[in-house]
């Protein structure tokens, strides 16, 4: 066994070298650098080790903000963006004309840039001097009073992100979601249709244990996804969220690194890292609610 | 429960998009006798598996009438026809352990038919019971052989005692051995339930051994219906006598002359009652003897003794096949190193057709 194994190591390095200069080594960086207090990183120098980079991470009001922001977010989008492409595929699931036109129309945002689309966004809900946006437009319409929604209260601009974020993210899920449904067999419809399955019964206990892997992969994938989200707020509302009151943990990570009042890696390390026991901790309760109702 | 289905025929829209239809089930007629197991029988695609979606309801018939009893079933959906239906692959619920899976029927009934829960539990046990399956109630699907995954999907459709039963294929999934087995046992829940209960099946060994009556299908059209026995004995064309039987039957290039059937240049039969022409002969593998003298003249390519019969293989250039094959007793000895065999034939395992329609030309043998 000990002969053969080195060659298997053999094949393995170059993917092994690859991971560990670019993965393992910067992650355990990351790590370290959490503990050194004022870390700089033009000289390499730091004076002391302790947590007192997560305690000034924990108790900035902009950091604060990022997490509520995000977790507004998460909470908002993971459980609106699945159920709407679940709908969006039961639907296209059950039509046959006109089908793959529809298919390609919905997947057309996941092909789109994402500045493009806030471009997009930005005509739609902004207001200027010269007009209020396609949306107010709307609202005047129907009687209603213009809304803020780029620079204005914290709710519109909260809507708009989720809006915007839903709708990017959608597209992958409707894939995922149609070929899965593609993928369970007729005969088990065909089973249920002959022994009287109402409609409702046949969507509930047989339609969805049987996509269940995939909504479940969607749903972690959508949170770390979530999670993760940044470039989006800087399509809809600049390079400077934190005046926006729209950061997210990413955000803050960035511009604790690069940002106006950036360089200090250390405060960037320790809230990438409280990101990630955020996202570790919430992807272990959802294998553990997983286990009972995901059927492989 | 007595099926009938009344001129029952059913046509698909072809896919080259010109319009055209393609004829699945053609004018199909059939009175099904009440508590019957019927065996439909034809070759893949002869409309066996659409007749049987017809009657069970998942396809709508293009015209025609099928009746339960005295009940017309046409236009129902399949959950009021009272049909139990068993799957070719079995569709049991994957994620439902096999109780769920029998429960499953049962918990979609409303209203005044829906039974309490341990009405249910009772009754998914007797038919558990029935099938043999009672110590698997909570396993998986997946955690079963193939054999046992048929028993539940039977039970599953025999649990809320439908009309008529219905089974697609059932044996097809199924190795050699499992195969005799089950056919067995779907032949005794049958007899135990008295349940009218029709199978599709492609396999003639399979629809003969266990069928009261046998259906034998080709492209969408009922070829003969009758006792497997009768079928077998009486077919009413080629090819119904080539489909049936294991080895099949030799056909050679022969013609009636005079009253006499030629099979190439040998004289083999009288045969009175059938006009000169060319005909197709069909010749049953048990219906050859050897004879020093027989009037079939072939040679042999080999003997193979299996011990209570023997298997010559022989080759006749009249006849349709590179080889003939026949099944003689092992009390006629054969001369494995011989060049040629000859045969007489018995009459009786002997069936002419015509050359152009392929129906069966009735003769006297004399």
């Amino acid at each position: 066994m000990e002969n053969k194994n080195w060659k298997a190591w053999l094949y393995l390095l170059p993917a092994i070298a690859f991971l560990g200069v670019f993965m393992v080594y910067p992650l355990a960086d990351v790590l370290v650098y959490s503990f050194e207090e004022g870390y700089n990183s033009a000289s390499q120098t730091f004076f002391g080790t302790g947590l007192y980079n997560y305690s000034y991470v924990l108790h900035d009001p902009y950091f604060l903000q990022a997490v509520k922001n995000t977790f507004i977010l998460v909470i908002i989008t993971v459980p609106v963006s699945t159920g709407i492409a679940l709908l969006i595929s039961l639907g296209l699931n059950s039509i046959r004309r006109l089908r793959e036109l529809y298919q390609t129309v919905f997947f057309l945002p996941y092909v789109t840039n994402t500045l493009a689309v806030g471009l997009v966004f930005m005509i739609l809900f902004k207001k200027t001097p010269y007009s209020d946006g396609m949306v107010n437009l709307l609202i005047n319409w129907f009687g209603g009073e213009s809304v803020d929604f780029i620079d204005g209260p914290y709710w519109a601009k909260m809507f708009v992100m989720c809006f915007y974020t839903v709708w990017v993210v959608m597209p992958f899920k409707i894939l995922i979601l149609t070929s899965a449904l593609a993928s369970v067999r007729q005969d088990y419809y065909n089973a249920a249709k002959i022994d009287g399955t109402s409609k409702w019964r046949i969507f509930t206990r047989i339609t969805l244990p049987m996509i269940s892997p995939m909504i479940f992969y969607l749903i972690i994938t959508g949170f770390i996804g979530a999670f993760k989200a940044y470039s989006d707020e800087v399509a809809l509302f600049g390079t400077d969220l934190n005046a926006a009151g729209m950061n997210t943990i990413v955000g803050y990570v960035y511009d604790m690194l690069y940002g106006d009042s950036g360089g200090y890696p250390s405060y960037a390390s320790a809230a990438a890292l409280i990101l990630f026991a955020i996202v570790f901790t919430i992807t272990v309760i959802n294998l553990l609610i997983s286990r009972k109702n995901v059927h492989y | 429960m007595k099926v009938v289905l009344d001129h029952l025929t059913k046509k698909f829209p072809s896919r080259n998009k010109k319009g055209d239809t393609v004829t699945a089930v053609s004018d199909f007629c059939f009175e099904v006798p009440d508590g019957s197991l019927i065996g439909l029988l034809g070759p893949s695609g002869c409309g066996k598996s659409t007749a049987l979606n017809l009657i069970c309801g998942l396809e709508k018939p293009t015209s025609g009438r099928i009746f339960f009893g005295d009940d017309d079933v046409t236009n129902l959906p399949p959950e009021n026809r009272g049909v139990g239906l068993v799957f070719q692959n079995y569709a049991l619920y994957p994620h439902l352990t096999v109780r769920q899976n029998i429960l499953f029927p049962l918990q979609n009934l409303k209203g005044k038919d829906r039974l309490s829960k341990a009405e249910m539990l009772k009754k998914a046990d007797e038919a558990a019971k029935l099938v043999q399956i009672e110590q698997l109630m909570d396993r998986k699907p997946s955690e079963m052989s193939g054999g046992q995954q048929q028993r539940v999907a039977i039970a599953r459709a025999l649990v809320k005692l439908p009309r008529v039963l219905l089974l697609d294929e059932p044996l097809s999934n199924l190795d050699a051995r499992l195969r005799l087995q089950t056919r067995e046992e779907i032949r005794r829940i049958q007899r135990d339930t008295g349940i009218t209960t029709i199978f599709v099946t492609h396999d003639q060994e399979e629809a003969m051994s266990i069928s009261d009556l046998i259906v034998v299908m080709k492209a969408g059209v009922v070829q003969q219906i009758g006792r497997p026995q009768e079928v077998y004995d009486d077919p009413a064309n080629l090819f119904v006598a080539k489909f049936l039987g294991t080895p099949p039957i030799n056909v050679f290039e022969g013609r009636v002359a005079g009253g006499k059937l030629f099979l190439g240049e040998d004289e083999v039969l009288r045969v009175a009652g059938v006009d000169d022409q060319p005909v197709w002969a069909g010749v049953r593998p048990e219906g050859f003897i050897p004879q020093e003298a027989g009037p079939l003249c072939c040679s042999l390519a080999g003997v193979e003794v299996m011990g209570r019969d023997t298997s010559v293989v022989s080759s006749h250039p009249a006849a349709e096949n590179v080889s003939i094959r026949s099944i003689i007793t092992a009390e006629h000895r054969i001369d494995k190193d011989a060049e040629t065999v000859r045969f007489a034939l018995k009459p009786n395992k002997v069936f002419l057709f015509r050359r152009d329609s392929e129906e069966r030309i009735p003769f006297e043998a004399v």
